[in-house]
């Protein structure tokens, strides 16, 4: 195949030339962007929470006077337990995908110097561990003896249980267990790692350190209460929620139940991710739209082009030219104006990937999705031409000799 | 002319329907994508307090050092400590401290279960400042502030759920088994985004239910709703150990009427910023601000991501759109050049030419703009997929979006048409007349 007709010929159309073209640049940013916006997303949307979400719900009260959250404690407690079908109850400051309460910054030595990150503290009464279903993958979980009584916002020292995904940012390649860190002059030492435990607020957070959290082991009490974490069988835990709920009217009607905050696991990773998931769907929604408009003015303009050269056509076919020939000359006329358009498409990408990242933290476009996008858009710009050049080379030498 | 023009391009709809179709499609597409997604940003970007936007101010004090502070920022709120010196030094013509506070109400009396509400803990000046507007009764003077007393101002949704509405001033009302007097009870007021509110707050939650005098909370050590942001040592046991820490949850805020006194009060923030440094509390030079409404909305990123990013896709989706209308246009328009070469034959002006195509782009733009209308009534009642209740319920189908949708709509396609129009134009009488 010849390119340099083509070229010619392009030249004499350089307008709808530089239409197609600009269309398939404008595409190709918005598609490589909304393509990496929708991984991004997607991935958030499965991040592993490290906890046996059927199995779970909360139960969160507020409104109580802090003299009284002691005996709250024992009220809620002993109360819900004997809900049936109840598993287990226990306190958990934090709630994964729920309530943030020991979001802190930790350093690596005593004296304050060496920075360790903003993590999640869960801090978590006797059984609590064993109800979130955490795996302790290697050192110990929590000791009967590693609970105990605190005052202010969490423990001032104690062992505790680390994710693995925070050992390996704070001590990349070495035996984390046994290892201190501080918050402040509060000491902790890490005993367990604990494979996944994901943080109440894991959108606001990028790549691993959405799993930054920390286990500590605590007693009840007037700085550990109102918040309940509730396990039962998966097929119980919607019914066992709202027996609590008219338990809690019953033994603790001082207490305000918090509607909001109270809920299934499962019903707080949805509610979490919602606006994410919408956001998926809108952006699916806009890239199938935007490719079908853009495959339709195609079409629409390689019509107009074909109409155009009938008698051309006509001509090229009358002194030897196959089908196959005009149906090439079509397809790499389309191949021509749309590699313009990825070159120009490529920077408009990244121009645009470039304005997302002032306003929105957005990691940098990966390279990978240039060619992705190029090669869906060359399939597409293929795929629309195909029909008007079909037509074109349907048509028959005998129009060259008709009168001109 | 005009209405033989406009007669003869809605007869050229109907000629190449399936061209029609593409652009009328084309259009109504991207029009409505780019009006849903710009009802959403006009509700969350606006000015919640137009006329006084540019009087209130926020001032803030770096009180972490560059250490610890926000890659140099300041944090987004005072320390006890810094608020009430702010306070006591009065140099602004009106200022107020506030705090989110949350307390459990019966609201059916004794024997009904208690129920939490949100509201805030101001000083007296909050209400003259923000412009509330007063149903009944008013807010306090300066001197209930420094009295300390047990007053309140309930919103009018709040009076209503536990007052039915009547007129409550001078009656009691129970919040955390404390008791309030009733001083006044506001008209609905609820400035979207709450600006003055935004620390531990996205601006879009629902209305307060009331407010009650700054110094009576903290006298009754109630806690903040909101955030409570602290840095370095967090060893603060009891309340008042929590007063002096370098925690920050208090906002502040100024009215400055004119620039010599925002000059002024700058100065004074930067001044007082120094003698916290001389007297050892602070390690570090100066590092203060001080914000209006519309620069502090900006600075706390109240606009959602989601609205940019969604208006920022539809746009782009929109320029290809129209791009995609110019070169369909194109197609269209030249199709009939042996049409407009006998009307050029016949006498008609280049001008005349020029004149009918575009009113044929017209009839494409109206087409388009009542079909993204349509899509745009649709776009709207889905927003409450992609932003919360609290966002979506912000976007609606007024008349100015209807207005702008079409005008869009309209003057975007006679825009694209613009050049299809003077190619058609430009075709020479003899070359279309010389065959056939």
């Amino acid at each position: 195949m010849q390119i340099q007709p083509i070229l010619a010929a392009l030249r004499r159309h350089r307008l709808a030339t530089m239409l197609i073209a600009l269309e398939i640049a404008l595409a190709c940013a918005v598609l490589c962007n909304a393509c990496f916006l929708i991984a991004n997303r997607v991935a958030l949307l499965h991040v592993v929470s490290g906890v046996d979400e059927s199995a779970l719900a909360t139960v969160q009260l507020t409104g109580y006077e802090d003299s009284h959250a002691v005996d709250l404690n024992a009220r809620v407690l002993t109360g819900l337990r004997s809900i049936p079908g109840m598993q287990s109850v226990s306190v958990l400051n934090s709630i994964p995908f729920g309530a943030r309460r020991g979001t802190a910054g930790i350093t690596l030595d005593m004296a304050g110097q060496h920075f360790g990150g903003v993590v999640e503290f869960y801090v978590g009464g006797p059984g609590s561990m064993q109800a979130l279903g955490l795996h302790v993958t290697s050192g110990r979980g929590p000791q009967p003896d590693d609970f105990r009584t605190f005052e202010g916002l969490m423990p001032t020292d104690a062992s505790v249980q680390i994710t693995r995904s925070l050992a390996e940012h704070l001590w990349a390649g070495t035996d984390p267990l046994g290892k201190d860190f501080w918050l402040d002059k509060w000491h902790y030492r890490v005993v367990g790692v604990i494979d996944h435990l994901v943080r109440p607020d894991p959108s606001n957070w990028q790549g691993d350190s959405k799993d930054w959290s920390i286990f500590v082991p605590a007693l009840p009490g007037k700085f550990l209460a109102g918040s309940y974490l509730l396990r039962a069988d998966p097929q119980d835990i919607s019914r066992v929620l709202r027996d609590a709920r008219a338990t809690i009217a019953k033994i603790a009607p001082d207490a305000v139940f918090d509607e909001e905050g109270s809920k299934t696991f499962g019903d707080l990773r949805t509610d979490s991710f919602r606006q994410d998931r919408a956001m998926v769907g809108m952006l699916v929604g806009v890239i199938i739209a935007l490719l079908l408009v853009t495959a339709l003015g195609i079409v629409g303009l390689v019509s107009f082009w074909v109409a155009q050269r009938r008698k051309q056509i006509g001509i090229r076919r009358a002194i030897g030219a196959t089908r196959g020939d005009i149906l090439h000359y079509f397809q790499t006329e389309n191949f021509l104006i749309v590699t313009f358009g990825i070159v120009l498409g490529m920077v408009l990408a990244f121009v645009l990937n470039m304005v997302l990242m002032k306003f929105y933290e957005l990691p940098r476009l990966p390279l990978v999705y240039l060619p992705i996008g190029s090669v869906v858009l060359w399939g597409l710009g293929q795929l629309a031409v195909l029909g008007p050049a079909l037509r074109a080379a349907a048509v028959s030498p005998v129009v060259a000799t008709r009168s001109v | 002319m005009f209405v033989y023009y406009l007669t003869l391009g809605l007869r050229s709809l109907r000629r190449n329907p399936a061209l029609t179709v593409l652009m009328v499609m084309s259009i109504g597409l991207g029009v409505a994508a780019s009006m849903t997604t710009w009802s959403v940003f006009r509700a969350v970007s606006g000015n919640p307090i137009p006329d006084k936007a540019a009087q209130l101010y926020t001032p803030q004090i770096d009180n972490w050092g560059p250490q610890q502070n926000e890659k140099g920022e300041p944090p987004s709120a005072l320390s006890y400590t810094d608020a009430i010196a702010l306070m006591h030094a009065h140099q602004a013509m009106q200022q107020t401290l506030l705090y989110p506070v949350q307390l459990s109400v019966l609201p059916g009396g004794s024997r009904s279960l208690p129920i939490a509400v949100n509201g805030y803990a101001v000083s007296g000046d909050f209400f003259p400042m923000f412009e509330v507007p007063f149903q009944y009764g008013s807010g306090w003077s300066t001197a209930d502030d420094e009295g300390r007393t047990a007053i309140a101002v309930l919103s009018e949704e709040f009076n209503q759920k536990l007052f039915g509405g009547a007129n409550s001033v001078g009656r009691e009302i129970t919040l955390d088994g404390h008791d309030y007097r009733i001083v006044g009870v506001t008209r609905h007021w609820d400035p979207k985004p709450r600006f003055f509110a935004l620390f531990g707050s996205s601006g879009f939650e629902d209305p307060a239910d009331f407010y009650v005098p700054f110094t009576r909370a903290l006298d009754l050590q109630i806690d903040t709703a909101g955030n409570n942001s602290c840095r370095g040592k967090l060893t603060a046991t009891g309340w008042d150990d929590w007063l002096r820490s370098n925690c920050v949850w208090v906002t502040p805020w100024v009215e400055l009427d004119s620039a010599s006194e925002v000059a002024r009060y700058r100065q004074f923030l930067e001044g007082y910023a120094a003698d916290q440094q001389r007297a050892g509390r602070f390690a570090w030079p100066p590092n203060v601000r001080l914000r209006n409404v519309m620069q502090w909305l900006d600075f706390q990123h109240v606009v959602p991501s989601e609205s940019r990013i969604s208006l920022l896709v539809s746009l782009g989706f929109f320029a290809i759109c129209l791009i995609n209308t110019i070169g369909l246009l194109l197609a269209k328009f030249m199709r009939r050049a042996a049409e407009i070469g006998v009307r050029r034959a016949l006498g008609a002006s280049r001008r005349e030419i020029y004149k009918q195509y575009l009113m044929e782009a017209a009839t494409v733009g109206v087409a388009g703009g009542v079909l993204g209308l349509l899509l745009t009534a649709v776009g709207i009642s889905g927003t409450g997929l992609l932003f919360t209740p609290e966002i979506a319920r912000l976007a609606h189908l007024d008349l100015s979006l209807v207005g702008l949708t079409l005008v869009v709509a309209i003057l975007a396609t006679v825009a694209a048409a613009f050049y299809p129009a003077w190619r058609a134009a430009q075709v020479q009488p003899a070359w279309q007349l010389k065959s056939n």
